[in-house]
């Protein structure tokens, strides 16, 4: 166990590596708009939300639906905070130019130099997106997480819907542009920054799966009568889960929005929380790896290999009366229904990329269950 | 010695049924003491309002003189009071390694002696560290759910049914070991419908029903007991 974890660590690193310095070349080479670009950023935003909704569902068995919603507040928070002061006459034009006068990009540019201030601005406007989200969870929390299962998701999704509509509020408009669009807010930049931003609270989560309060959730997760007679304060435990995972889920809605570039309350649906469930189911509930992987597979399927269903062309194949609007999204059913049918634990199981690198003695997981 | 766990006239109630109606009883330290009765008859209610699972409508429980009403489950496993749950309960898609971690959930010192001290007790254990417990037999996972709970380092361990669905050869081992356990210091209370292996092996006893305390005594006496037989020894008189 131990003689390989060096092994392993080494090969994870190389891994990682390829990756980034695959996106720092395609940074280089592409322009900004390329499709690859976008498919890489959008992903890397999708897979820190389905790993922050999966350590709620996966790894402590919490089934939450609320995640546009947590998303929904970082992306506000983010917009609100780094519009720049003189585009904001524009963007609020019907509210006076909003109440917010001012933009922490440009406050921290002026302490610490245009471009570091800008990037650190933008990061603590990301985070206080986050600190939103889990502080709103922390309130909704209180009487929300004395729900089980089903009763939970219903009262979460509830939250998201409510908080939607909340923002189109035409009272709140100097705040959140009522139902208008918060735009002209600037992005981190290329698909390597967003890799190493999103990397790094992937990596944040990791370490939480795989300390002492990772093995409590997932104590709660497997038995929560076990959990709570040796000792651990339930409550307690899924309030930090569920408010951990609202922390980052702002975070990566913050980061969708850099990347959409507008932000709407109305584009936070709760068919993106289901986007973001399906991601996570296929992936496998309980495996980090999944998630991130599935969400690479689903969102460059969707947004760039598959287009070609839509406009006439697939694979060579002309076929205009077949291939044209929403066939694509057919063909994404056929594929999803497979998967469910033939991964029944979705692709990694509950098993990480370390351990498909550990030799076989080791790896019991994922191997026959007898109860 | 003194007594390490007092029960004073404990009354609990689901909805408006009464499951415990009014019972005394004392531990006494270093001791095996049992409850035995038939379904129903409120044992596990009894050791539930102990840990702090369930709360009772009235009396009082001590525990080394001080009052276990109105603290929290967590609070009263770090006063040294730890609960094996009846079925096992082991987390199974954890590995035995972490299930005996999370026993430890609580302790801030070093566990690293106590997992040794473990795996002595439960060399099977040892083999299976990397295994997950849902793939243990079911005597493993019993071994897996004690040694969790000695993981706490407990002054007082109660055991819900241990030996349910086991078989009898794997009984007579956990009841081994839970005299083993004894030996090293630690006072157990035990719930048991196995009421003949549990008479056996504890120094007192006591006999419940519908709620209240039928009878208590040592163990061989109360084994010797017609009633007893009749009723839970499966003998005629």
């Amino acid at each position: 166990m131990k003689k390989n974890n060096k092994r392993e660590s080494i090969i994870i690193a190389v891994i990682l590596l390829v990756v980034l310095a695959v996106a720092f070349y395609l940074d280089a080479k592409l322009p900004s708009y390329h499709i690859a670009i976008k498919v890489i950023k959008k992903a890397a935003v999708y897979s820190l939300v389905a790993v922050s909704m999966n350590l709620l569902n996966g790894f402590t068995g919490l089934f939450s639906l609320g995640q546009a919603g947590f998303m929904l507040l970082g992306a506000y928070a983010y917009a609100v905070l780094s519009i720049p002061v003189d585009k904001r006459a524009g963007v609020y034009q019907y509210f006076n130019g909003g109440i917010v006068k001012f933009s922490l990009p440009e406050v921290f540019s002026g302490i610490l130099g245009q471009n570091v201030g800008s990037v650190v601005g933008m990061i603590v406007a990301l985070m206080i997106g986050g600190l939103i989200a889990a502080l709103v969870a922390y309130l909704i929390g209180l009487p929300v997480l004395r729900l089980k299962s089903d009763y939970l998701a219903i009262a979460t999704l509830g939250f998201a819907e409510i908080v939607r509509a909340f923002f189109q509020w035409n009272a709140l408009g100097p705040l959140t542009n009522g139902s208008n669009l918060l735009k002209s807010y600037p992005d981190l930049g290329g698909a390597s920054s967003y890799l190493i931003l999103i990397g790094l609270f992937i990596a944040i989560i990791l370490l939480l799966v795989n300390s002492t309060y990772g093995r409590a959730f997932k104590a709660i997760r497997d038995d929560e009568i076990a959990a709570e007679a040796m000792g651990i304060n339930l409550a307690h435990h899924k309030r930090l889960a569920f408010i951990i995972s609202s922390f980052f889920a702002g975070v990566g809605g913050g980061m969708l929005a850099m990347y959409m570039g507008t932000v709407q309350a109305l584009s936070f649906k709760s068919t993106m929380t289901y986007e973001i469930l399906l991601i996570v189911v296929i992936g496998g509930i309980g495996s980090i790896t999944g998630s991130v992987i599935t969400s690479f597979l689903y969102i460059a399927s969707l947004e760039w290999l598959l287009r070609g269903l839509d406009s006439g062309e697939f694979l060579g194949i002309q076929a205009p009366g077949l291939f044209k609007n929403g066939f694509r999204m057919a063909v994404v059913s056929v594929i999803i229904m497979c998967v469910v049918l033939f991964f029944r634990k979705g692709i990694m199981g509950d098993r990480e990329l370390s351990d498909l690198l550990k030799s076989k003695k080791h790896t019991s997981k994922g191997g026959a269950r007898n109860g | 010695m003194a007594n390490i766990l007092e029960i004073k006239n404990l009354v609990v109630s689901y909805g408006g049924i009464e499951a415990v109606k009014g019972i005394d009883l004392t531990v006494e330290e270093g001791k095996i003491v049992t409850l035995v009765g038939s379904n129903g008859a409120g044992k596990s209610t009894t050791l539930k309002s102990i840990a702090g699972l369930v709360k009772p409508k009235s009396g009082d429980i001590l525990f080394n003189g001080q009052s276990l009403l109105g603290k929290s489950t967590d609070q009263i496993v770090s006063t040294g009071v730890t609960l094996v749950p009846e079925g096992r309960r082991v987390f199974a898609n954890l590995t035995v390694e972490e299930n005996l971690r999370i026993g430890a959930y609580l302790r801030k010192d070093s566990i690293k002696e106590d997992m040794e001290e473990v795996y002595k007790l439960f060399p099977r254990l040892k083999e299976r560290e990397w295994q997950l417990a849902g793939t243990l037999s079911g005597g493993e996972q019993q071994m897996l759910a004690v040694g969790r709970a000695l993981m706490a380092k407990p002054r007082l361990v109660m055991m819900d049914e241990p030996s349910l669905g086991l078989a009898p050869l794997v009984v007579k081992g956990i009841f081994e070991i839970i005299k083993e356990i004894n030996r090293q210091g630690i006072t157990v209370l035990l719930i048991e419908q196995n009421a003949n292996m549990a008479l056996k092996t504890a120094d007192w006893a006591y006999v419940m029903q519908t709620g209240t305390i039928l009878m208590q005594g040592e163990g061989k006496e109360l084994l010797e007991n017609e009633e007893v037989k009749a009723a839970y020894l499966g003998k005629a008189k």
